[in-house]
């Protein structure tokens, strides 16, 4: 009997043990699937003029999509100075003043905002900003980010400051600094790393968002430096592209995809970096 | 000596819990104070009170009078920061600022209010670390990280912070619980004194420490303040029959 139970346990482990390596594998494969299909189609168009140039008229070879990472860094920038400030306030008035059922509602609201499918963050941008000003814009592409942007920086900050030991807060405040000072300089200095990490997270985040991007700043095949008119971005060039019937605009939609993919690679990389480094 | 601290029928509710009951005591100037009493007696509780930490936790309600000299400091017109200004507390878990060196800590009151004056600093520090005995231990390395330091060395630290700010009276809550016996014999004789400058209140489970380092001494029991007086006495000749099976071991 102990010699069949013996053999039992060990083919029970076995098996246990190959199915979770078949689950590992399952989740595993797909990221390298995309990861070797996106650098073998785009590695190829990447080259300093991809970087420099804006897209040639189909049919002509070369070009680039300069516009487009500069318009994406643009709204991502004016997205970044709204969402992240307001995210961390709003953490910061939801674990140091709160308690009450307004905390509980920014919370749930938070949660649903973060919940809305991009295409209608859009759409509400669009109503809000872009049919009011007459005109799609790199503003309204912003505004758009911006609401993906808040409840991510939220939520993460409001974790990271919850971690912070109530000791500490008592320590500042003994010695007589303000609750507002307390909050700044030891709380979320405390909680610093955890939430940039968070703030890269949610940038990651957006870089790749298109569907908000379709009718607010609805995209540019030429440089634009003013706010109010529409501008290029990454993602919404890779989606032209890659829907147009011309083979050169195919290859800079597949090397725009591998710029974006090795940027969100990299920001997750210093994400988990610095969330590490703290230990 | 002077009256510092008056306690009036003070009350302390969290939520349905009635923590403190009606406890009324009189603290003197530069005097030591112990509170004495079992976990859960209510002795923090009370201790936090005094510079109004309970304001952090929404569901305390502190009721009665707290005279600081003449000052009532749970009255309306009173800014509890001014309050912990003058009343300063050491907690019984160490707790320097992780993120500041030795230098930073002990001048971490001013920095953190954005008050502190160029050319100060060092003075401060050096002063603050010697009368807490900590300054020849540190002096080499004061740009170091706080955390570097033992766990006595932590609280001293913690206690030169306290005393940097120039408080009226100094709370400490068990300052010696989380240490070994000789890092608690330091704070013990700093406690001594400290007290020429400072007036002290101190909660400690440990009744051969408040007979060491207090002049009078308070026996709480589940909320109530049972018995206050002169150390000596309250250790060799209570008055009430609860605060000599305390102290002679037979609870808590």
């Amino acid at each position: 009997m102990t010699l069949r139970s013996l053999v039992m346990r060990r083919a029970t482990n076995l098996s246990a043990t190959l199915l979770m390596g078949l689950a590992t594998l399952m989740v595993l494969l797909p990221l390298g699937i995309i990861f070797y299909h996106i650098i073998k189609m785009g590695f190829s168009s990447i080259n300093p003029g991809f970087f420099t140039s804006i897209p040639k008229p189909p049919g002509e070879a070369g070009g680039g999509m300069a516009n487009g990472m500069a318009g994406s860094a643009v709204m991502i920038g004016m997205a970044s100075l709204v969402g992240v400030p307001v995210g961390i306030f709003g953490a910061i008035y939801l674990t140091e003043y709160g308690g009450g059922r307004l905390a509980t509602a920014i919370r749930f609201s938070a949660d649903v905002l973060s919940g809305i499918p991009s295409i209608i963050t859009g759409m509400v941008a669009y109503t809000l900003l872009v049919v009011p000003m007459k005109g799609f814009s790199a503003l309204a592409g912003s505004f758009a980010l911006a609401l993906i942007m808040i409840p991510i920086v939220l939520r993460t900050t409001e974790e990271q400051l919850k971690m912070v030991p109530v000791s500490l807060r008592e320590a500042s405040l003994a010695l007589g600094v303000p609750l507002w000072r307390t909050s700044l300089k030891v709380t979320l200095r405390s909680a610093l790393t955890g939430v940039i990490t968070g703030i890269l997270l949610a940038v990651a985040r957006v870089a790749g968002e298109t569907a908000p991007l379709l009718f607010t700043a609805l995209g540019n095949q030429f440089w634009s430096n003013k706010l109010t008119e529409p501008m290029a971005a990454l993602p919404l060039q890779i989606f032209n592209f890659a829907i147009a019937p011309y083979e050169d605009w195919h290859r800079l939609a597949w090397g725009g995809a591998l710029v974006l993919v090795v940027l969100m690679f990299t920001l997750s990389l210093a994400a988990r970096w610095l969330g590490r480094s703290k230990h | 000596m002077s009256t510092k601290i008056r306690l009036d029928n003070l009350n302390i509710h969290f939520g349905a819990n009635h923590a403190v009951k009606d406890v009324s005591m009189e603290v003197a100037e530069n005097s030591v104070t112990a509170i004495i009493g079992p976990s859960g007696c209510g002795k923090s509780t009370v201790l936090r009170s005094i510079n109004r930490m309970h304001d952090m936790t929404p569901s305390a309600r502190v009721t009665g009078c707290i005279m600081l000299d003449d000052t009532d400091i749970y009255s309306r017109s009173v800014d509890p920061v001014a309050i912990r200004r003058r009343v300063g507390m050491v907690f019984q878990k160490p707790n320097p600022f992780p993120a500041m060196s030795i230098h930073d800590n002990v001048i971490a009151g001013y920095k953190l209010n954005g008050v502190l004056k160029k050319g100060d600093a060092d003075e401060i520090v050096e002063s603050s670390l010697k009368r807490v005995a900590l300054w020849d231990e540190v002096k080499d390395r004061l740009k170091r990280s706080a955390m570097e330091l033992s766990g006595g060395q932590q609280q001293r630290l913690c206690i030169a912070r306290t005393i940097a700010v120039k408080p009226e009276v100094i709370l400490m809550d068990e300052p010696a619980s989380a240490l070994d016996p000789i890092s608690t014999l330091k704070i013990e004789e700093l406690i001594e004194e400290l007290k020429e400058r400072y007036t002290i209140i101190i909660v400690t489970h440990n009744m051969q420490q408040a007979a060491r380092v207090s002049d009078v001494t308070a026996f709480f029991y589940l909320g109530e303040m049972i018995e206050m007086g002169e150390t000596r006495k309250i250790f060799t000749n209570p008055e009430k029959k609860q605060t000599e099976d305390y102290i002679t071991g037979r609870f808590g």
